[in-house]
C-alpha cells in the first residue's frame, strides 16, 4: 500500500437533505447535554421541525438538477442521488415532518412517551416522574437519527452504506417502540421482539453483502451488477448472497414469511412511532429494494422470479386473510399494511420501468394514509368517570366528570363513533378507503399504476392475484367504517366509555393527509409525472 | 492452508449462531447468538479480503465491529428494562402481545 491519499469530492449540495437531519440529530444529542432540563422540549422541538423543513426544501430544490441531469454520484459511489432517491428521501422527510408533529403533540396533556423511560413500570419512581412533569425529549434526536438513515438507505450506492443506513434507521426504532407511555409491558416486549428478530435479519442481510463482496470483489452495487453479467462458475455465492440480502430487505417491508414482527411491534409501540415507522420505513426499505432489484438482480431475475412472485402473493393473501379475523384497530392496520407490503412487490417484480413510479406513486399514498390513520388512532381514546379513579389524581382530578385513560383500540370501542365525532370517524374512514383503493382517493391511482405495470412488466397473474385480494380487503375496512356510522345502539357505544381527545397538531396533521389522500385521488397527473421522470435508476 | 477452511468455519459459526437464535431462552443468550452470526461474518469478510487481494473486506469488518457494539447498547438497554420489570430474561415469558 504506498500512502498518497486522495481525497475524493464531495456534492454538499446533494448531501444537504442527509446533512441537515443528521446534524439536527446530532445537535439534539447536545441539546440534551447542555440545555436546562425546562427548555430543552421546545429547543429540541424547533431543532427537528427546521432540520425536516430543511430537507424537504432541499430536496424540492434538489430535484430541477435531478431531472435534466439524471442524478449524481455523491461520494465517490458511496452514495447515489439519482431520482428514485430524492423523491424517496423528499417523501421520508415530509411524511417525518407529519409524524413530529404526532409525536409532539401534547394539547391533549401528556405526549404518548414515558417519562421516565428507564422507571420500572408501575413503580413509586414512574408516578413521582410522571407528576414531576418530566418528558423524555431524547425521542426528538432518536426519530432524527431514524430519518437521517431512511434517507441514506434508498441512496445507497454500495452495500457498506446500504447496511450502516439500515442500522443507523433500525437502532432508534427499537427504542423508540419501547418509550410508551400506557401499557408499558406491552411496548417493552414490542422492544425487545422488534430487536432480536431486526437484529437476527440484519446478521443475515450482512452475510449476504459478505457473499456478495466474495463474489465480485467490491461491495459497489454497479460493480456487482457488472460481476452477475461476466463472472461464471460462482453461481452458488451470487444466488446465497442475493437471496440473503433480500431476507433482510424483506423483513424490514414486513412481507410474508418475514412479517411476524409486524402485528405486534405496530400494536405494543406509541402509536405517533407506529406512523412514523409504518410509512417512512417501509418507504425507505422499498426505496432500498428497487434499486437492489433494478440495479444487480436484472440479470438473473429468472432464477428469481418464482420466489419473489411466492413471496408477494403471499404476502398480500395472508396480509388480508389475517387482517379479516383481528379486533384490534392498530392490529388491523398493521395487517393491511403486511397486504400493501405485498401490493407494493407486485410493482417491484415486474421489473417494468413502468413498476419504478408505479411504486414510488403507491409509497407515497399509502404512506399519507398511514401516517393519518394513525394520528386518527391518537384522538380516540378511552374514558373512565371520576370515581374509578380516586387516589389516581388526588382531591384535584375528583371534581372532574370524567378522565381520559390511554387508546381505545378495541374495535368494538370504535362503535358510533360517526354520529359523535364526524369529522374524526370521517377522516379515518376517508384512510380506510384509500387503503382499499376506492376510486377518486390515493389508494386507487396507487393500487391501477402498480397493477398495470405488472401486466406490462409480464407479470399479470399476480395483478390478477392483487385485485382479488384488494376486493376481499374492502371487507374489513369497510366493516369498521359500517360500525362507526351504522350502529343502532348509540346509547351503549357511548357508555362504552369511548371519547376524542382534542389534539391540536395531530388536527393539523390528520388534515392535511386527508386532503393530499384526495388531491393525489383527484388531481394524481402532477404527482405522476414527477414520479414518471424520476423513475432511472444510474449507477 | 486453503482460504475455503477459513470459509466452512465461518459458515459453522454463523449457522451455530442462528441456531442459538431459534432454540435458546434466555434473551442475552440469543442476542450473543446475533453476535457470533455477525462475527462470523467477519471473518467471511475478511478471508474474501484476502482472497481478492483488496481492503474492502477488512475495512467493512471495522464497520461491522462498530455497529455490532452500537447494537449492543441497545439491545442490552432493553433487555435490562425488560429484566427490572419482569425479573426474567426468558423469551417464552413476554407473551402478552398475541393475535
Amino acid at each position: 500500500m504506498t500512502g498518497t491519499f486522495i481525497a475524493p469530492h464531495v456534492a454538499w449540495a446533494q448531501l444537504a437533505p442527509v446533512v441537515l437531519v443528521l446534524g439536527a440529530a446530532v445537535i439534539g444529542v447536545l441539546v440534551e447535554a447542555f440545555v436546562p432540563a425546562r427548555l430543552r422540549r421546545p429547543v429540541q422541538l424547533t431543532v427537528s421541525l427546521v432540520a425536516l423543513v430543511g430537507a424537504v426544501t432541499a430536496a424540492a430544490l434538489l430535484w430541477h438538477g435531478v431531472r435534466t441531469t439524471g442524478g449524481t454520484v455523491v461520494l465517490g459511489g458511496a452514495m447515489i442521488l439519482d431520482g428514485p432517491a430524492l423523491v424517496i428521501q423528499g417523501a421520508v422527510a415530509a411524511l417525518a415532518l407529519l409524524s413530529l408533529l404526532v409525536i409532539a403533540d401534547r394539547s391533549s396533556g401528556e405526549d404518548a412517551f414515558s417519562p421516565q423511560a428507564a422507571g420500572v413500570p408501575g413503580s413509586d419512581y414512574e408516578e413521582l416522574a410522571r407528576r414531576k412533569g418530566l418528558v423524555q425529549t431524547e425521542v426528538f434526536p432518536l426519530v432524527l437519527f431514524a430519518t437521517g438513515g431512511m434517507m441514506i438507505f434508498p441512496a445507497a450506492g454500495d452495500l457498506l452504506t446500504l447496511f450502516v443506513a439500515l442500522e443507523v434507521l433500525s437502532l432508534p426504532l427499537y427504542l423508540l417502540t419501547g418509550l410508551a407511555r400506557r401499557r408499558r409491558l406491552l411496548s417493552q416486549e414490542a422492544s425487545m421482539k422488534y430487536f432480536l428478530l431486526g437484529a437476527y435479519a440484519s446478521a443475515f442481510f450482512l452475510f449476504g453483502t459478505a457473499l456478495l463482496y466474495g463474489f465480485a470483489g467490491s461491495v459497489r452495487l454497479s460493480d456487482i451488477a457488472a460481476a452477475v453479467r461476466t463472472v461464471t462458475g460462482m453461481d452458488t455465492l451470487l444466488f446465497a448472497g442475493a437471496a440473503l440480502v433480500l431476507v433482510g430487505l424483506f423483513f424490514k417491508v414486513g412481507a410474508v414469511p418475514f412479517h411476524s414482527w409486524t402485528p405486534d411491534v405496530y400494536q405494543g409501540a406509541p402509536t405517533p412511532i407506529t406512523g412514523f415507522m409504518a410509512a417512512c420505513t417501509k418507504i425507505a426499505a422499498f426505496g432500498a429494494m428497487l434499486r437492489i432489484v433494478y440495479v444487480v438482480l436484472p440479470g438473473l431475475i429468472w432464477d428469481l422470479r418464482p420466489a419473489l412472485w411466492g413471496v408477494a402473493i403471499l404476502t398480500m393473501v395472508v396480509g388480508t386473510v389475517v387482517a379479516l379475523v383481528q379486533t384490534d384497530v392498530k392490529r388491523i392496520l398493521a395487517y393491511s399494511s403486511i397486504a400493501h407490503a405485498g401490493f407494493v412487490l407486485t410493482g417491484v417484480v415486474s421489473l417494468d420501468p413502468k413498476g419504478i413510479s408505479g411504486v414510488l406513486f403507491y409509497l407515497l399514498a399509502y404512506g399519507v394514509a398511514t401516517v393519518g390513520g394513525f394520528a386518527v388512532v391518537t384522538l380516540v381514546r378511552e374514558k373512565a368517570t371520576a370515581q374509578l379513579l380516586v387516589g389516581a389524581g388526588g382531591p384535584a382530578a375528583a371534581g372532574a366528570s370524567e378522565t381520559v385513560l390511554g387508546e381505545a383500540t378495541h374495535v368494538s370501542q370504535w362503535a358510533g363513533l360517526g354520529r359523535r365525532h364526524p369529522w374524526v370517524a370521517g377522516a379515518f374512514s376517508l384512510f380506510l378507503l384509500s387503503f382499499a383503493g376506492i376510486p377518486l382517493t390515493a389508494g386507487f391511482i396507487g393500487k391501477f399504476t402498480v397493477f398495470s405495470a405488472a401486466v406490462s412488466g409480464g407479470a399479470a397473474p399476480l395483478a390478477v392475484v392483487g385485485v382479488l385480494v384488494s376486493a376481499a380487503s374492502v371487507f374489513f375496512y369497510v366493516r369498521i367504517i359500517v360500525l362507526m356510522y351504522f350502529t343502532d345502539d348509540v346509547e351503549a357505544s357511548a357508555a362504552a366509555g369511548t371519547t376524542v381527545v382534542s389534539g391540536r397538531l395531530t388536527g393539523i396533521v390528520v388534515g392535511v393527509c386527508a386532503v393530499l389522500t384526495v388531491l393525489l385521488g383527484v388531481f394524481p397527473s402532477p404527482v405522476l409525472e414527477i414520479v414518471q421522470q424520476a423513475a432511472k435508476f444510474i449507477s | 492452508m486453503s482460504l475455503t477452511n477459513y470459509l466452512v468455519l465461518a459458515s459453522v459459526l454463523f449457522t451455530i449462531g442462528a441456531t442459538t437464535v431459534l432454540l435458546r431462552r434466555n434473551a442475552i443468550i440469543v442476542f450473543m447468538g446475533v453476535e457470533l452470526m455477525l462475527n462470523a461474518t467477519n471473518l467471511v469478510l475478511v478471508t474474501f479480503s484476502r482472497m481478492h487481494g483488496n481492503l474492502t473486506g477488512q475495512v467493512m469488518a471495522f464497520f461491522v465491529m462498530v455497529v455490532a457494539a452500537a447494537e449492543v447498547v441497545i439491545g442490552l438497554a432493553i433487555i435490562v428494562s425488560i429484566f427490572r420489570t419482569r425479573r426474567s430474561a426468558s423469551v417464552d415469558d413476554v407473551n402478552l402481545l398475541k393475535s
